[in-house]
């Protein structure tokens, strides 16, 4: 009888890792793949949507506050139009010959006229029927601090006794911090979505591991370590994770694409602040990366947790 | 050397229970010498595949000290284990092939776990195949297998590796006689370069076959010689032997 074959020598070899097609194939896969990419691809259009919405209230924010940091308002309450007007020139010479101040601008009556049409109609402040301030914009070198306004404010009472100075960015810092909260509710959302994400592929690898439980064991047996077998599952977690990625990626990019046109559409200064720049889309499109790690690290912490309870 | 370098396993007073129930195996005390063949015999419920459970590492005991490879495995860190089982080779009592694997890939795969390149593994994993009378089911998967042919390919994948100790529960009970001589002189040959085989078994036709074999009997979770393993024969004789394997 022939002798019987044996491999050349044993197999005292180190642990290495072993991939690719060998792994895939002890774990195969159903047609379908099951509910992990569509649940990963529904996690991560909400989360693109929502680090858009962030990110675009962020940008707002920032370049309202760039836009109005330096800017200060000046009012002249008096009921005399001409004593009015020769105090905001007054005003007007005073503050530029501060040198903090950069620019100043009175602003003409027929301005405020205009803008004050929708509340009190044309007639009266044509006619001068109701007594208007007389408003004078100037431009700081630096930031209109506090101290700074009460500063010039200081300044000017010494000659004008009505007049009062306001910072512009004061008057928006309600709306500021409104924003900031949708940020930060943004961010929130974010994280929860983020921790879906890993409960959803949690249950997944747990359900994995028990239906592939008896490979599991033999592989464990054959003298496979941990890391070889979390590998398994983290190979198919990670290709599950990258189509529903993708997927997510291209409905939250649609998404936003529509309603970023709306906005758009709206054609106001603060508005345009919120626009997406080309970093911002990278991080956008960073996100899925993130989901596939995420997905990764989750499914190779339960099954080392369960590979535990193994001797 | 010591004495222990000699020495491939070693139990100590070791015990067994599975949660609160009694205990099935008690007391065992042997010791297993490199390149010794073992048979393993004993009524049903005796405790062997509990035995063997342990031998293969599947299973700590509940009490008592092994030692393997000079390793003491009740102090052995738990990552340190799979160096160890790379060491063996198990032919299962139920097989536990994978079941969407080839005959090759499942052949292949303690090759391929011990990190083999695929090169490396194709010929000995065909030639394997071949010897056991598979080389026609190379790329059959075990779901259209007979009991035999999954046999021969769990058979396959224990010695494939050329492990130190080889630990076959009931390796025979699915085979054809013909086959399993053909089976049982792999595993002499397994032994003459050098690996240790211990073989659970109710075949008294293998036993016979093999008169230079030490026979370790169990009865009722005891271990009838706590000594070491008694010869076979005529130590224990006929009688003695069909009252260990519970005929």
């Amino acid at each position: 009888m022939k002798r019987p074959p044996l491999i050349g020598r044993s197999l005292a070899r180190d642990l290495v890792p072993f991939g690719g097609k060998r792994v895939d194939r002890l774990v195969p896969r159903s047609r379908s793949r099951g509910p992990i990419p569509w649940v990963i691809a529904i996690m991560i259009a909400l989360t693109v949507m929502a680090a858009a919405a962030g990110i675009a209230l962020g940008n707002l924010i920032d370049r309202a506050e760039s836009d109005l940091s330096g800017a200060l308002t000046v009012q002249i309450i008096e009921a005399n139009a001409e004593v009015r007007d020769a105090q905001a020139q007054r005003a007007a010479e005073l503050l530029i010959a501060d040198s903090a101040v950069t620019s100043v601008r009175v602003v003409p009556q027929e301005e405020l006229a205009q803008l004050l049409d929708p509340w009190i109609g044309d007639t009266a402040a044509s006619q001068g029927g109701i007594p208007i301030p007389a408003l004078v914009d100037a431009e700081l070198a630096g930031v209109a601090s506090a101290e700074e306004t009460a500063r010039l404010n200081a300044m000017l009472l010494e000659e004008i006794p009505t007049a009062r100075v306001d910072a512009q960015s004061a008057w928006l810092r309600p709306v500021y911090d409104a924003l900031s909260s949708l940020r930060y509710m943004a961010l929130g959302l974010i994280v929860l979505l983020a921790l879906g994400s890993a409960a959803a592929v949690w249950l997944a690898a747990r359900s994995a591991f028990s239906t592939h439980k008896q490979t599991i064991e033999i592989v464990h047996l054959l003298g496979g370590t941990d890391r070889q077998i979390a590998q398994i599952f983290q190979r198919t977690v990670a290709f599950d994770a990258l189509l529903g990625g993708a997927a997510g990626l291209a409905l939250g990019s649609v998404a936003i694409w529509l309603v970023g046109g709306r906005f758009a559409a709206i054609d106001s200064g603060i508005v345009t602040g919120g626009n997406l720049r080309l970093t911002d889309w990278a991080l956008l499109f960073a996100i899925p990366l993130g989901g596939i790690a995420l997905a990764m690290l989750t499914a190779r912490a339960t099954v080392l947790s369960a590979l535990r309870r193994m001797l | 050397m010591s004495e222990r370098a000699h020495e491939l396993v070693t139990f100590d007073n070791v015990g067994l229970r599975y949660g609160t129930e009694p205990e099935v195996l008690r007391d065992l005390s042997f010791t297993l010498f490199p390149g010794s063949f073992y048979f393993l015999t004993g009524a049903s419920g005796a405790g062997k595949t509990s035995l063997l459970k342990m031998l293969y590492l599947a299973q700590r005991p509940s009490r008592g000290a092994i030692r393997m490879f000079g390793k003491d495995l009740i102090t052995l860190p738990r990552e340190q284990m799979p160096q160890l089982r790379r060491k063996l080779g198990v032919v299962f009592q139920d097989f536990r092939l994978i079941p969407h694997l080839t005959a090759f890939d499942n052949v292949a795969l303690p090759l391929r776990v011990a990190g083999v390149r695929e090169a490396e593994l194709t010929d000995p994993v065909t030639e394997m195949l071949e010897w056991v009378g598979l080389g026609h089911r190379i790329e059959a998967v075990p779901t259209i297998m007979s009991g035999g042919e999954q046999q021969r390919v769990a058979i396959a994948r224990a010695v494939i590796g050329r492990p130190q100790l080889l630990i076959a529960d009931e390796p025979t009970g699915n085979v054809d006689p013909e086959m399993a001589q053909r089976l049982l002189q792999l595993f002499e040959r397994m032994n003459s370069l050098g690996t240790t085989v211990i073989v659970a078994t109710h075949d008294i036709n293998l036993l016979r076959s093999m008169p230079d074999s030490l026979i370790m009997r169990l009865q009722k979770g005891n271990l009838l010689d706590p000594t070491g393993a008694l010869r076979y024969p005529p130590q224990i004789g006929r009688r003695a032997l069909d009252e260990g394997i519970g005929k």
